[in-house]
């Protein structure tokens, strides 16, 4: 074989401390964009979030602005009225596992009838308003992100600003205020049903007394248990509506731009919701609350 | 037509994009036009020539880089710029005019009725005793009463355009803003619509602006003609000086921009806005990315 059918030497591999800082600046690089992305993200929630309180203390105070109360009731209605049986049927779960939980160490204690404290702190304060913002992000979050989405898609935003009427103030403060209101509504609804889960398991599988039960549940719990519980729904149903009305205002490239709205506001919504509950439990302990 | 008659005058109007790698594009280059008051002014061109975006710049919708765009309406006594408008100055404007989206832009929540009635709930003092007179006649005029509680979903391409169309109008405006009105639809319900344009700006003394590249609608319904090209304006013209490019032997036009203009008039495949394979420079550019 001649030396010209000799296949060319391939160019020589960079030696390994520079592929190594080839590779780790492209994942640096990556990670800058990631970082950028979400800090611009952040940003504008921020800004849709201010935006959204400038217009609705506008719509309460201006009488000359029109805000359309139907629109704020239907919106209640959507995702209020509509999610309460989910909700209960959730909390009413969470009280019974919660039970039969802790029901065999507490039993190891003698200490069984203490059920009723932890089940009444553990709900009211936490698992609540938690499990009905996470239920509400995948129930009204969703849904709110798919319909801004698909508004966006099919120019009706546009036609809302050619019309001259303000997208915020139609779209966005209804879905706000029906998101804010109806979360602490739930979290009350899911405060008792979580409690009677609790007793109803502690009562017929355990057998607590329901006096007991009841009588010890009245003890523990004290009004800013209920208080934290509520201003944390109010928040996280904050975080929810503007999580999902941004990310379906951000919608392009169609009916695939409104799926990965859809799936995005439910992870960001559940990541902020325990994030920010983690921050709320946080600050809680340190000033005693 | 004198300077008395000018509705709208566009000046030096440039415009410019950023693309996916960050370079400057520009869609509109110093374009200078008016429309005259009660006119139908057709504005065409080949794909990615800026057409749309001049509407959207037209409308408010876009800010431009440069240029004005003077609104001579009837309730100002001196011509407003549009692109030096904040929102609320805008929104006046805006009132002034109606826009008609290429998919009608309909809100899918609200029925035919409420969409036609949310600009005069809106923007007017009116009782829903005279909203209702006023969509009745409105939906009379686009002949769409007998669908009048229809939701958008339910209604045909042509009937969603009818509907948007009672919309646009519901506040008597100046200006009608049409974008591509004919697209989507098969030519008799095309041509109904193109009658139902000459119909209401005779009826309603309505100054229209049409974007379109249908050739047989635009030389129905127009009174003068724009031809727009990378972004520039080749040719502004009455419907016959067009006509008369049209129906020119294209062996005997003398320079590039009729035998342009007249390509695109009749549809050829060869000619200046093609290259030899009959690929038009907007399928190039995206071929080459």
């Amino acid at each position: 074989m001649s030396d010209t059918s000799l296949p060319s030497n391939p160019p020589p591999r960079p030696a390994l401390p520079e592929r190594t800082i080839s590779v780790l600046g492209e994942v640096a690089d990556q990670q800058l964009n990631r970082a950028k992305d979400w800090v611009s993200e952040v940003g504008g929630m921020a800004a849709l979030l201010g935006q959204t309180l400038l217009w609705t203390l506008r719509a309460v105070w201006s009488r000359q602005l029109k805000f359309d109360r139907a629109l704020l009731y239907d919106q209640m209605v959507r995702v209020g009225v509509d999610s309460i049986g989910i909700v209960v049927l959730v909390q009413v779960f969470i009280g019974v596992i919660l039970a039969l939980q802790l029901a065999p160490t507490l039993e190891s204690y003698g200490q069984l009838e203490q059920i009723a404290v932890v089940v009444a702190i553990a709900v009211v304060r936490e698992l609540g308003p938690l499990i009905t913002a996470i239920v509400l992000s995948g129930f009204a979050g969703a849904s709110i992100a798919a319909e801004v989405g698909a508004m966006v898609e099919s120019e009706e935003i546009k036609a809302l600003r050619a019309h001259a009427i303000n997208p915020i103030l139609y779209l966005i403060v209804p879905r706000f205020l029906a998101n804010v209101a109806m979360i602490v509504g739930l979290a009350v609804i899911a405060d008792v049903v979580g409690v009677c889960g609790g007793f109803f398991t502690s009562w017929q599988v355990l057998g607590i007394s329901p006096e007991t039960y009841l009588e010890l549940t009245r003890n523990s719990l004290v009004i800013k248990d209920f208080i934290t519980g509520l201003v944390k729904a109010g928040v996280f149903g904050m975080l929810i509506s503007m999580i999902a009305c941004y990310q379906g205002l951000m919608v392009s490239g169609g009916a695939v731009g409104v799926g990965r709205a859809t799936t995005a506001t439910v992870v960001k919504s559940i990541v902020a919701i325990i994030g920010m509950d983690a921050v709320f439990t946080a600050i809680f302990y340190i000033f005693g609350i | 037509m004198n300077q008395q008659d000018v509705i709208i005058a566009v000046r030096n109007l440039r415009k410019t994009f950023t693309n996916a790698t960050g370079e400057q594009v520009p869609i509109l280059q110093s374009v200078t036009f008016d429309i005259y008051r009660g006119e139908t002014l057709v504005i065409m061109g080949g794909s990615g020539c800026g057409k749309s975006t001049l509407l959207n710049c037209l409308i408010g919708e876009y800010p431009v880089d440069d240029g004005e765009i003077l609104y001579h309406t009837q309730d100002m006594s001196s011509p407003a710029d549009m692109t030096r408008m904040n929102e609320t100055n805008l929104n006046r404007v805006r009132k002034r005019l109606g826009i008609l989206f290429q998919s009608g832009a309909l809100f899918n929540s609200l029925t035919v009725a409420e969409n036609v009635a949310l600009p005069l709930r809106q923007h007017s003092d009116a009782t829903e005793e005279i909203i209702n007179i006023v969509v009745t006649l409105k939906l009379e005029q686009v002949k769409m009463l007998s669908h009048r509680d229809k939701l958008p979903a339910q209604l045909s391409g042509g009937q969603k355009k009818r509907a948007g169309l009672a919309r646009a109008t519901a506040l008597d405006p100046e200006v009608l803003f049409y974008d591509e009105p004919s697209a989507g639809l098969d030519p008799v319900t095309s041509t109904a619509i193109d009658e139902l344009m000459k119909f209401l700006s005779k009826k309603l003394l309505v100054t229209s602006v049409v974007v379109t590249h249908e050739m047989d609608s635009a030389f129905r319904i127009a009174d003068r003609m724009v031809m727009l090209d990378k972004g520039r304006v080749l040719k502004i013209g009455t419907r016959e000086d067009f006509e008369l490019l049209r129906q020119a032997d294209p062996a005997k036009l003398t320079t590039r921009e009729d035998r342009l203009m007249n390509q695109f008039l009749n549809g050829f495949a060869g000619g200046p806005l093609t290259d030899a394979e009959g690929i038009s420079q907007f399928e190039q550019l995206l071929i080459e990315g």
